[in-house]
């Protein structure tokens, strides 16, 4: 057998270890990237194969949280991707206007700086008072660091500009004052967050929501995996709610091809066009 | 029949004349997909499809998110996102940090390639003026296939070939000339 099929047995060993022991299911996650990360992982923890975790990852918890966080990418910032917000404050804030309170969320927030800067065109646009805002992850330490809104200094010329073209109005330095190395974002900003944790893999549907923004998430997941999810979010949405993602993430051949009709020309931002009830 | 199923290339500075000159004999016919990433300038970021498709007569794409790769197209990696091949020889994208500075990075894509097609893969690394690439050249040949690295001497920018030669795992060195009959010839092969 060539050593690569070989390979590829082990990291479905490794992934039916991790579901039979933690409960935590990364089978259908996309194999190259939870692959590469697991080689990463055991190459770190000087061990010479991937089969070579599994009686680690079986006996150590600690073993399996770092692993866990291996497999969690968190990689974000502030006003990613700043033309799919520039569409949202443009099509989808004008209706939701409309309703008398809104209930928002972010599906794999990570850190949180997403949410932030959602936050800040909603208060903008007189939108943030009536919003409820769910951010979830299923990383703890990634959500703990977005309840504080503490950011490295470092990358806020990028994201000032980023925040411009997403079409912000007042200055971004309004809603943070900087200190040594770090950017502290105004607490006002998450007063109406609820942070929680949230695995999309295992855990149910958030109801009625009218904006679900999960950016970055769906590529992580195989065209199942993908599927499931989103028919969670097609389902926890009312009926015209919308569904924001990434800008390489599309619903384009997947079960809620139907359910949505596209709104921007990125093809990133979709509204619900069936009822709330899954048919 | 050809011995590969596929060809991943990588080229940072300097890749641009590398690309609008390989296949410019090339058309649809090419027996295989070629998987491309170069480190794209934030200026041409999403242009660079449109304007390798004046360069020749092969399909051009932007590598999407689940598509599967097919002979006789050329998939270039999206700005900003890593590209790597799944088993099912379809794309993944991921968002993971930077390698070697670099978003796409050269070696995530040679090395998951490696996994998937092992000894019938080409892989090809152009001029660069960092180490990206070297790496992945390296799982490349662990894993059987076929590596070729520009020559440093007459290439653009030197580094990055260089560095991958330096692992003594490159199997053939040519010039950018030299690469594009090697392609060619791939192509008559096939009959
Ligand atoms: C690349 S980040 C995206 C962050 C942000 N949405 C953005 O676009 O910038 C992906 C996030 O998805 C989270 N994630 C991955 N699998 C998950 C799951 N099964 N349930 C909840 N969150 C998950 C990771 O923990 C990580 O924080």
């Amino acid at each position: 057998m060539k050593i690569q099929e070989i390979e590829n047995i082990e990291i479905s060993l490794l992934l039916e270890a991790i579901y039979g022991r933690y409960g935590y299911d990364f089978r259908d996650y996309a194999r190259a990237t939870v692959e590469r990360r697991s080689r990463l992982f055991a190459k770190n923890t000087g061990l010479k194969s991937i089969s070579e975790l599994i009686p680690r990852i079986m006996r150590d918890e600690m073993f399996f949280e770092r692993l866990v966080k291996e497999f969690s990418i968190t990689v974000t910032e502030l006003f990613r991707d700043p033309s799919s917000y520039k569409e949202l404050k443009l099509k989808v804030f004008p209706i939701l206007k409309t309703y008398p309170f809104i209930k928002i969320w972010h599906a794999g927030c990570a850190t949180g700086e997403e949410v932030y800067s959602l936050a800040i065109l909603l208060k903008q646009e007189g939108l943030y008072d009536k919003a409820t805002i769910y951010a979830t992850d299923f990383n703890d330490e990634a959500l703990e660091v977005a309840k504080n809104g503490i950011y490295s200094i470092d990358n806020m010329k990028q994201c000032t500009a980023n925040y411009l073209a997403a079409g912000g109005t007042d200055a971004l330095s309004d809603y943070y004052y900087a200190k040594h190395e770090s950017v502290i974002f105004d607490k006002a900003l998450r007063k109406n967050v609820m942070f929680a944790n949230h695995n999309l893999t295992t855990d149910g549907i958030f109801g009625e929501m009218h904006l679900v923004m999960c950016k970055n998430v769906l590529i992580y997941f195989n065209k199942t995996l993908q599927n499931k999810v989103l028919n969670l979010f097609c389902d926890s949405l009312i009926h015209s709610g919308y569904l924001c993602l990434g800008s390489k993430e599309s619903i384009l051949f997947t079960d809620v091809e139907n359910k949505f009709e596209n709104i921007d020309k990125g093809e990133r931002i979709f509204r619900k066009i069936t009822g709330t009830a899954n048919v | 029949m050809s011995d590969y199923s596929a060809i991943v290339m990588g080229m940072s500075a300097g890749g641009m004349e590398v690309l609008i000159n390989i296949f410019l004999n090339l058309d649809k016919s090419f027996p295989l997909p070629v998987i491309i990433v170069q480190h794209l300038h934030p200026m041409h970021k999403s242009e660079l499809p449109d304007i390798l498709r004046r360069y020749t007569a092969m399909e051009v794409l932007e590598a999407s998110e689940k598509c599967v790769v097919e002979p006789g197209k050329i998939y270039l990696a999206p700005a900003d996102y890593h590209l790597l091949v799944e088993r099912d020889a379809t794309i993944s994208l991921s968002n993971d940090e930077k390698v070697n500075y670099s978003r796409p990075s050269i070696d995530l894509l040679f090395e998951s390639a490696a996994y998937v097609w092992g000894d019938k893969l080409i892989g090809i690394l152009f001029t660069g003026a960092n180490n990206d690439g070297a790496e992945g050249i390296k799982a490349i040949k662990k894993y059987g296939g076929l590596t070729i690295a520009e020559n440093p001497d007459t290439a653009e920018y030197s580094a990055m070939p260089g560095s991958a030669v330096d692992t003594g795992c490159v199997d053939l060195i040519y010039s950018k000339e030299e690469i594009k009959l090697y392609l060619e010839k791939l192509s008559v092969d096939k009959l």
